[in-house]
């Protein structure tokens, strides 16, 4: 039995099902068994359709499974209210999406602030310091004071990253954080992911479409047709 | 970013200056509605006012009168049969009785200000071959000019008549040649008459009342009625003009005597008032209802186009809560902001309509009131209705799923 404290995620017999009590009702994901350990950094690949996108939103608490239990650090999930799981989810997990990922209307520091915000309700010059901190460890602390818009999308992801570590997370959940950029910029986001995970405990569960992101991944697990096909560890990403 | 505000009103504040073009629009159109509200609420309560006072500068806001006199057909005892036709008595002028203590008894009364006996009857202008019709009033200057505003309308001489004194209305005065210190014959059917000088003339602005007014000393219009001692009528004034009707009915009770309110006088004055006041709330309510759907569908348009901005809001820890008090306020700035640049505008209306709608002689048509406190109520007005209008639109973001915002 591994030691409880080192588990970041725990999937028991995870369900989903749309259309619940109708003629057209799917079930989507059929009973899935996952655990991810602390400072982990995971792919998760896949055709499309074979329930990623499903099963990154029950994890990162944007949805409710069916059936089954979720444990966040320990914490079992399914219980819980809508505000309860809004501080799980503000505190344990962050997000990169694939595009969209940051507010026009503020600067790349102000969107990484936005998560102490909305956490602590008022702007202070601790979170500023701390927001500068990130923006500078992804390294982009020349255009911090740009609105988000005039960014590049390489430089939008990094934000984004910056963003998903700023509540120290336990759990950063990506997905499809490069699919939008050209080979160069994905393969500096995808530098910044790894240089973040082994600098911290933080865990990470990439979602993408991308064999060659994945073969860089410590672990690879593949869904098809909401079943785990394969799980395996990948012994060529170690240095 | 700005420390002073909390999380949720800087969110607000940078939506809606982003979405330059939309904020300015539904601001532009809370302003005029709010605009609107104060020029015709100012415009319609000077209405009022004035119209008020011209009423009342005219007449006494209680009258109370000897009751009317009845016939009463005697019946032809034992043989059944009752007079069929009985004629109405015809009102001779007659004395209020005992009206020394009706005085006192009205005038020792709560919220009276004024009470002033009055003797009035019709009698005859005499001078040289012409003769004028008039009718004559008989008072009591120290208490009558309290009562009416006659001292604001002597356009010569004064108000203050003694003994053989006479007020001439303007056009009287013109048809006759006379101006005040000439001297008049007066008559009346009653066989009186007497010769009284010019103190003052008046102008009431209106040619009727100006040609067939006259006012005398109240002792000389008793001699001249043939009433001696008596008055017609006892006038009262009260602190607050609109319990004119009450008063008069607690007069009525204790005295017996007929009392008339001004109220009761003037019922459709009242009616028009009232329907004034009817017309400036309906179009209070429609310009309200107005802005309230302009705003509502602003941000409806609103809440779909930052959707993505909503989902990612709520994936990174903002609450349901945060995100409804997000669109409620801005609803209520939208409110707060549009109803101040509408006070500011509805001000510069009043003032142009000051300039513009005057007098031949440069005086205002009617004055305007102007009441502060109507620039705090149209504000807070506009904040809730804003607030309101913003609850469907702030329901719907906070219900938005996030997965499926995210999306898009």
């Amino acid at each position: 039995m591994a030691d409880l404290n080192a588990i970041t995620l725990q999937l028991k017999g995870i369900r989903k099902a749309y259309n619940i009590g109708l003629p057209a009702e799917t079930e989507v994901l059929h009973g899935l068994d996952l655990t991810i350990e602390r400072g982990e950094f995971v792919a998760l690949i896949g055709p499309s359709g074979s329930g990623k996108s499903t099963l990154l939103n029950l994890i990162g608490l944007l949805d409710k499974p069916t059936a089954g239990e979720l444990f966040i650090t320990g914490q079992a999930t399914s219980h819980l209210q809508d505000r309860e799981l809004t501080l799980l989810r503000a505190k344990a997990i962050g997000f990169v999406f694939q595009f969209h990922n940051l507010l026009p209307e503020f600067t790349a520091l102000e969107n990484v602030m936005l998560p102490m915000l909305a956490a602590r309700g008022r702007p202070d010059e601790a979170m500023r310091l701390r927001a500068a901190e990130l923006i500078e460890q992804v390294g982009l602390s020349k255009v911090g004071k740009h609105m988000s818009n005039d960014l590049s999308g390489g430089q939008q992801q990094r934000v984004a990253i910056a963003r998903a570590l700023v509540m120290q997370p336990a759990l950063v959940l990506a997905d499809e954080p490069t699919g939008n950029l050209d080979t160069q910029s994905a393969d500096n986001v995808f530098d910044l992911l790894r240089r973040v995970n082994e600098a911290s405990d933080t865990s990470f569960l990439i979602v993408t479409h991308d064999p060659r992101l994945a073969q860089r991944c410590d672990r690879i697990i593949e869904l098809v047709d909401g079943r785990i096909d394969s799980d395996k560890a990948n012994r060529a990403s170690l240095p | 970013m700005n420390t002073v505000f909390p999380f949720e009103w800087i969110l607000a504040i940078r939506f809606m200056r982003e979405a330059r073009m939309q904020t300015l629009l539904i601001m532009s159109g809370v302003a005029l509605g709010v605009s609107v509200i104060v020029f015709i609420s100012a415009l319609i309560s000077g209405l009022q006012t004035n119209l008020f006072r011209r009423t009342l500068d005219f007449q006494a806001q209680i009258v109370i009168l000897p009751p009317k006199e009845v016939s009463r057909p005697l019946h032809k005892a034992g043989e059944g049969m009752l007079a069929t036709l009985v004629q109405p008595r015809a009102q001779r002028l007659q004395s209020v009785d005992q009206w020394q203590t009706v005085l006192a008894q009205v005038a020792k009364m709560d919220g009276v200000s004024v009470v002033a006996p009055v003797v009035a009857g019709a009698g005859f202008i005499v001078r040289g071959e012409a003769n004028k019709a008039v009718g004559l009033t008989g008072i009591e200057p120290e208490t009558y000019l309290q009562l009416i505003a006659l001292n604001s309308k002597i356009i010569a001489g004064t108000a203050n008549i003694t003994g053989t004194d006479i007020l001439v209305g303007m056009d009287l005065a013109k048809d006759l040649g006379v101006w005040t210190g000439d001297k008049l014959n007066l008559q009346t059917a009653s066989g009186g008459t007497a010769t009284l000088s010019i103190r003052g003339i008046f102008d009431f602005g209106n040619s009727g009342m100006n040609s067939r007014s006259v006012y005398i000393a109240l002792r000389t219009a008793q001699s001249l009625l043939d009433l001696a001692g008596g008055v017609t009528s006892v006038e009262v004034n009260l602190e607050a003009p609109f319990t004119a009707e009450t008063v008069a009915q607690t007069i009525q009770a204790q005295t017996g005597l007929k009392v008339d309110s001004w109220i009761a006088t003037n019922a459709q004055f009242f009616s028009a008032l009232e329907a004034q006041s009817m017309s400036n709330t309906v179009i209070r309510f429609f310009v309200g209802l107005t802005a309230a759907l302009g705003i509502a569908s602003v941000l409806v348009v609103s809440v779909v186009q930052k959707s993505k901005a909503i989902g990612i809001l709520r994936a990174t820890g903002t609450s349901r809560q945060q995100i409804l008090r997000l669109f409620l306020l801005q609803g209520a700035l939208t409110g707060l902001i549009g109803s101040l640049l509408g006070a500011v505008v509805g001000w510069l209306f009043l003032n142009a309509w000051r300039k513009i709608a005057v007098n031949a002689d440069g005086t205002q048509l009617f004055p305007i009131t102007f009441d502060p406190m109507l620039f705090v109520y149209a504000a807070v007005g506009a904040t809730l209705v804003g607030t309101l209008a913003a609850l469907f639109p702030a329901l719907q973001a906070a219900r938005l799923d996030p997965a499926v915002a995210i999306r898009g």
